[in-house]
């Protein structure tokens, strides 16, 4: 009986219904929209370092993120083969540059140099030409997104960098940037060639550690043959890039908020109706405690109550999200909705109604079932 | 036929307010409810009979004095053992019905033993054997809106008598009712209170309930001042409620 005197008095006024919902529902929609938004961001930032075929990340001492690393000398990759517990130490190069509009006008790239045969970081979602062609002469491959941006169609479309042609030889599909400069994939050698950087030189070290050895272990052995430059684990390197974007650029922090005051926001008008429901019942709550009912058998009511607004807000702010979600696949920073937020989302909207039961609860502790007397 | 006491108050005294602005507004009342037994608590207002319903309901507890309930004192007992008590022992009949419009007949009976812990198919034969006592069995599904006043006070009769309580307590059970259905809820309680499980009190002002009762209690001023038992007629108790003010302090 709690869930249907929860379910006919949480029904019995529509207009109040469809409130506490839409109060729900916009909470939901504003903290998914938040969240899935941060979710997007951490993807794109860390996109490179979970594609790249490596365990441990050599880089320049004090290097913050993938896209802003000095270069380092090559004798770190021959110190970090000599490590055991080292299967393979791969070059890569990556850093910021001018892109040359065959129409006009330049715009910051970042070049991604690595060779295919050794896998560390090549393209990948590739809709048109193959990894093989970057092999061939000026070869880059570009994402499709950013075919205005870089003023090319099609492949065999021409650029320059750095005073060299370069000639898009594919494109990739999905592969979007946080810094929101385009990604431009070739091999190593042409990407030293763009930069004009020298050949003993490379931005990173792609270490994949032995089956069974432990990153950890093996990085410390590194640390001890690099002295100079920086090695950190894939987790570390990852943790540190999202660090630096999120919280250190303060990107992060106005979505957080936003998701922050999405809860609040929720909270109150679920609070307040849930409140005024009670209200408006607190006769036949007196007469329920006048009947007997513990105080929980009350409580349990409100909290159903609570519970029933919460999983219809939920279900209606969880299709709105979709919907938005959808919508936002195509822009610079689409939103993300996996399994956890929907899930996190639901715990987060539970919470919220629980908490805005408090009022209410709060308000028939002090119910004096000798009212039901008293008219 | 009357049975054993299933209620005994003894010198409640229940004091209102605080500090100087405290009332006494029971001012030492004693008295036993038999089962099978039809009591009338009848007086004028402000002379405490809410209040001595509140608590023989084990909704106030009294100042000084003692109660017991179904053989268990309700001395000590916290605001949560009492309504433990109450939802065992006691059913209510509330001048307004007290229905909850949202729920049907028979889910207001099934309610009121939800509240009692008493779950499953059996419950709802339980509500539905109820309500057919009360003449409702063919208005199960209906809601209180949709009922006139006299089947409200019906279905709260077959709310109060479903759980078979020890005491029935009603608070002007026929102030809202025109005096045909008036006459047929009070009947319909003398019919309960035949049954000799339950003991049934009603306050009321209602005259026109007089020639139902067993036995009529009068109070004034927080005291008990007069009682008659098993009325040979209307008229009879109609001089006894208007003046034969014998004090009875012990009730």
């Amino acid at each position: 009986m709690i869930l249907t005197l929860a379910f006919r008095n949480l029904f019995h006024d529509r207009v109040r219904l469809a409130v506490t919902l839409i109060g729900i529902l916009f909470s939901i929609v504003l903290v998914a929209v938040q969240l899935g938004l941060y979710l997007g961001a951490s993807k794109m930032i860390i996109s490179m370092i979970n594609r790249a075929d490596a365990d441990i990340w050599i880089m320049a001492y004090g290097t913050k993120n993938f896209e802003e690393a000095q270069p380092i000398p090559s004798r770190e990759r021959f110190a970090a083969l000599s490590t055991p517990g080292v299967v393979s130490a791969t070059p890569l190069i990556a850093s910021f540059t001018d892109w040359k509009k065959p129409t006009g006008g330049s715009t910051i790239v970042v070049i991604i140099g690595a060779d295919p045969e050794d896998g560390g970081l090549t393209p990948w979602n590739l809709a048109e030409g193959d990894l093989a062609s970057l092999g061939t002469r000026d070869a880059v491959i570009v994402d499709k997104s950013y075919l205005e941006e870089l003023a090319v169609n099609n492949v065999g479309d021409t650029a320059q960098i750095g005073g060299n042609r370069v000639r898009v030889t594919g494109f990739t599909e999905g592969i979007r940037s946080f810094t929101v400069s385009p990604f431009v994939f070739t091999n190593v050698q042409r990407a030293r060639s763009l930069l004009g950087m020298p050949s003993e030189r490379l931005t990173y070290v792609l270490v994949k550690v032995a089956e069974g050895a432990d990153p950890v272990a093996v990085r410390d052995a590194i640390r001890l043959r690099v002295p100079d430059g920086e090695v950190l684990t894939k987790t570390e390197f990852r943790d540190r890039s999202l660090n630096h974007w999120l919280f250190a650029t303060g990107a992060g922090v106005p979505l957080l908020g936003g998701a922050l005051l999405g809860l609040i926001v929720g909270t109150v008008i679920v609070a307040q109706t849930l409140y005024s429901s009670t209200k408006d019942h607190l006769n036949e709550f007196a007469t329920l405690r006048a009947l007997g009912s513990s105080s929980g058998y009350i409580y349990k009511v409100i909290l159903a109550q609570a519970a029933l607004s919460a999983a219809l807000g939920y279900v209606l702010g969880i299709v709105l999200s979709l919907i938005i979600v959808w919508f936002s696949e195509g822009t610079a920073l689409p939103m993300v909705m996996t399994p956890g937020l929907a899930a996190l989302l639901f715990g987060l909207t539970l919470f919220m109604c629980a908490i805005s039961a408090v009022a209410a609860i709060s308000k028939v502790t002090r119910i004096d079932p000798a009212m039901v007397f008293s008219k | 036929m009357t049975g054993k006491a299933v209620l005994e108050a003894r010198n409640i005294v229940k004091e209102l307010g605080r500090g100087a602005g405290v009332v006494r507004a029971l001012k030492g009342v004693s008295l036993d409810l038999r089962a099978g037994e039809w009591t009338l608590l009848m007086g004028p207002s402000g002379s405490g009979k809410t209040t001595l319903l509140s608590i023989l309901g084990c909704i106030l507890g009294p100042t000084s004095g003692s109660l017991t309930v179904a053989g268990h004192s309700t001395t000590g007992l916290n605001a949560e053992q009492l309504a433990d008590l109450r939802r065992r022992n006691i059913g209510f009949i509330f001048q307004s019905y007290n229905l909850f419009p949202t729920l049907t007949a028979e889910e207001n009976v099934r309610l009121a033993l939800d509240v009692r812990g008493e779950r499953g198919p059996e419950v709802t034969m339980m509500a539905q054997r109820a309500l057919q006592q009360v003449g409702l069995g063919h208005r199960l599904k209906s809601y209180p809106g949709n009922m006139s006043g006299g089947e409200q006070q019906r279905v709260a009769v077959a709310r109060a008598i479903a759980g078979k309580p020890a005491v029935i307590l009603a608070d002007e059970p026929t102030a809202a009712l025109d005096s045909e259905n008036g006459e047929a809820v009070m009947q319909l309680l003398a019919d309960v209170a035949s049954r000799t499980e339950h003991a049934v009190l009603a306050v009321t002002h209602d005259n026109r309930t007089l020639k139902f009762a067993d036995r009529i209690l009068k109070i004034e001023d927080g005291l008990l001042v007069g009682e008659e038992r098993r009325p040979e007629g209307v008229d009879t108790i109609h001089q006894i409620a208007r003046g034969k003010k014998k004090r009875n302090k012990n009730g």
